[in-house]
């Protein structure tokens, strides 16, 4: 198949073209998602660890962030720092009482601790509860003005970009290595002398800094947070990305972000059309319920799908001889 | 009368109230337990598979005139059916990988319900009442009970205590608790283990559609009424010990009627006192309140 360089030739060219074809929140909307499905990627096909809870970490950094921004005037960039520290601190305190935990003991605690964190913010004033906190505005930086969507585009563009790069340095280190080993066989990393909870620890506030930052940017980018990126089924929505792209794969989480975001927004063109072929006005409903359709992916995938789709490309490529892509997964 | 400075009535029917629920709490956790002491799985459809009761006893009385009580006994039935093509067509296949899949089919299969009775009808649902005979209430004296609220905490009773002496006393449960503990000599036996692994995730089911029968008349029969009380139910099944039996129906009463006092005490803590208790109990004791650590 293509050489991987190439490959990331062409993604990052496209990347850059993207806005003048697509509309740009929608592409801001993706790499926001993609960000966070990475961040949950380096947890599930790194760590071994599912985080039930991811969403937690994504609505609240979107909160923190829209209220330092929208209530206190703080620049922009203070207010993206915000999200990460709060992604960071929420992980460090959801870590210090999860980490000792492996399997399905640590998902539980994550989810309840989640389902706390979402309750508190349903009922505290600052976020507005159901309406949600609105009026987040983007303020300029380094002089640009970020009001502008082409500009900001290619801002969130930068900066979920470092973001992946970060995933990949944390990935390709030895640490990054230890991670591996503790997914693969936790009492074994033990034995061999590493303290695994403390591994287990900071990757998962690497985790959840990032899914701050990406939750911090999407709020500005919609300039609006809402309880649904809070919500667990938002969390559900994040594992079915990266399932769907290929666990354990640095690319994948993107693809399945893409697919999911798209998915969920041309669902409903794609109900009208199907009900206007077959003339069976059921179809049209479907845009509604964009939770089968999900759902339906899920089981699916889940069955036959298991590798993703940058999973099984990898598989194929690797079966047509084996040429670059050396990547886990 | 004052208890804690409220009116007696209302802290007995709050009490009453969360006795219902934990009834509700009870019977679906108790069918999570069983579930997972067997299958190894969280069932996280089983909110749906309980939405999916609900709905069937609705469907069948403005469909079929079937009465409610026809439906008593034939809900859990089908959602026991349901839950037999479920773990024929799918779960089967997922035994052998890690059991993330299993949970991630659950889910998709648990939105993928909620959709597609979505789909047909709307987010708000229907609405059920109650049959002539379980309406009104009965006045005690000291309290007013309504008798629908009665019958659900005594059904639910029933059926838990019912569970738990297949379980513990007969030999069918017998098998069923040797299978959890070491399901392949259980089958050099000569026990059929798959089928019983069936037809116990189709009984845990089947206890779900129960408990959706039971709530039809009570609550909005909505897509979403199993995902809204289904992470509760999980920290419920949590808190208690996941496969232990005891530990589902106890803590799913008790947790109800703590739910309950404290939203009279402090309401704004009502909604999350449950997962509190969880994040202490998974910290402390992370088998569980009455589990073996697996």
């Amino acid at each position: 198949m293509i050489d991987r360089k190439v490959a990331y030739g062409l993604a990052v060219v496209v990347l850059l073209l993207a806005p003048h074809f697509v509309y740009p929140l929608f592409l801001m909307n993706v790499l926001c998602f993609a960000l966070f499905a990475c961040s949950f990627n380096l947890l599930i096909g790194f760590a071994g660890l599912v985080s039930f809870g991811h969403a937690a970490f994504f609505g609240g950094a979107g909160y923190i962030a829209g209220y330092v921004l929208a209530t206190l005037h703080w620049p922009f960039a203070l207010g993206i720092v915000a999200g990460i520290v709060t992604g960071a601190s929420m992980g460090l305190g959801f870590g210090l009482l999860a980490a000792r935990r492996n399997g399905i003991y640590f998902s539980m605690i994550t989810l309840a601790l989640a389902q706390m964190i979402y309750f508190v913010f349903l009922q505290a004033p600052f976020t507005g509860g159901e309406d949600g906190l609105q009026g987040i505005p983007r303020g300029t930086l380094a002089g640009l003005d970020l009001t502008n969507d082409m500009t900001f585009y290619y801002v969130v563009l930068a900066i979920t970009s470092l973001g992946y790069a970060l995933m990949l340095r944390v990935v390709h280190s030895p640490f990054g290595q230890v991670l591996l080993a503790i997914r693969e066989n936790e009492a074994r990393a033990v034995s061999l002398g590493y303290d695994v909870t403390r591994h287990k620890l900071l990757a998962f506030v690497l985790s959840t800094s990032l899914a701050g930052l990406a939750g911090a940017t999407k709020a500005v980018s919609v300039g609006t947070q809402t309880l649904t990126d809070a919500h667990w089924a938002m969390s559900g929505l994040v594992i079915l990305m990266v399932l769907i792209g290929g666990m354990g794969t640095y690319f994948g989480p993107v693809i399945g972000a893409l697919v999911i975001v798209a998915l969920e927004s041309k669902l409903g063109d794609f109900g009208n059309l199907l009900a206007e072929t077959t003339h069976v006005d059921w179809f049209r409903q479907i845009g509604v319920s964009v939770t089968m359709v999900t759902g339906l992916i899920f089981v699916v995938c889940v069955l036959t799908f298991r590798r993703g789709i940058v999973g099984s490309m990898l598989a194929l490529s690797r079966k047509a001889g084996g040429q670059g892509a050396r990547q886990h997964g | 009368m004052e208890i804690f400075g409220y009116p007696a009535q209302a802290v007995l029917s709050q009490l009453v109230i969360g006795l219902v629920n934990g009834s509700f709490y009870a019977m679906l956790s108790l069918g999570l337990a069983i579930i997972f002491g067997l299958l190894n799985v969280i069932n996280l459809s089983h909110g749906a598979l309980y939405m999916l009761g609900a709905f069937a006893t609705w469907m069948g009385l403005d469909y079929l005139g079937l009465s409610y009580w026809a439906m008593l006994i034939l809900a859990p039935l089908i959602v026991g059916l349901i839950g037999v093509v479920i773990e024929k067509t799918m779960l089967r296949w997922l035994y052998k990988l890690d059991h993330l899949y299993g949970l991630l089919l659950m889910i998709g299969l648990a939105s993928f319900l909620e959709g597609l009775l979505q789909s047909f009808y709307g987010a708000s649902g229907v609405s059920y009442s109650a049959p002539d005979a379980l309406n009104g209430a009965a006045d005690l004296g000291f309290m007013v009970l309504p008798v629908y609220q009665a019958w659900v905490v005594a059904v639910s009773l029933v059926v838990c205590f019912a569970t738990w002496y297949a379980i513990e006393r007969t030999r069918l449960g017998s098998y069923l608790r040797a299978g959890t503990e070491n399901p392949r000599l259980v089958e050099a036996f000569g026990i059929n283990v798959p089928r019983l692994i069936t037809l116990t995730y189709a009984f845990g089911v089947g206890l779900a559609g129960l408990a959706g029968v039971l709530a039809a008349p009570t609550v909005q029969v909505s897509p979403q009424m199993g995902s809204n009380l289904i992470v509760v139910v999980f920290a419920v099944v949590v808190i208690g010990g996941l496969s232990s039996i005891v530990g589902a129906i106890v803590t799913g009463l008790v947790l109800g009627v703590a739910e309950a006092l404290v939203s009279l005490f402090y309401p704004q803590a009502s909604a999350t006192v449950v997962f509190v208790i969880m994040a202490i109990v998974l910290v402390l004791r992370p088998a569980g309140l009455f589990g073996k650590e697996r």
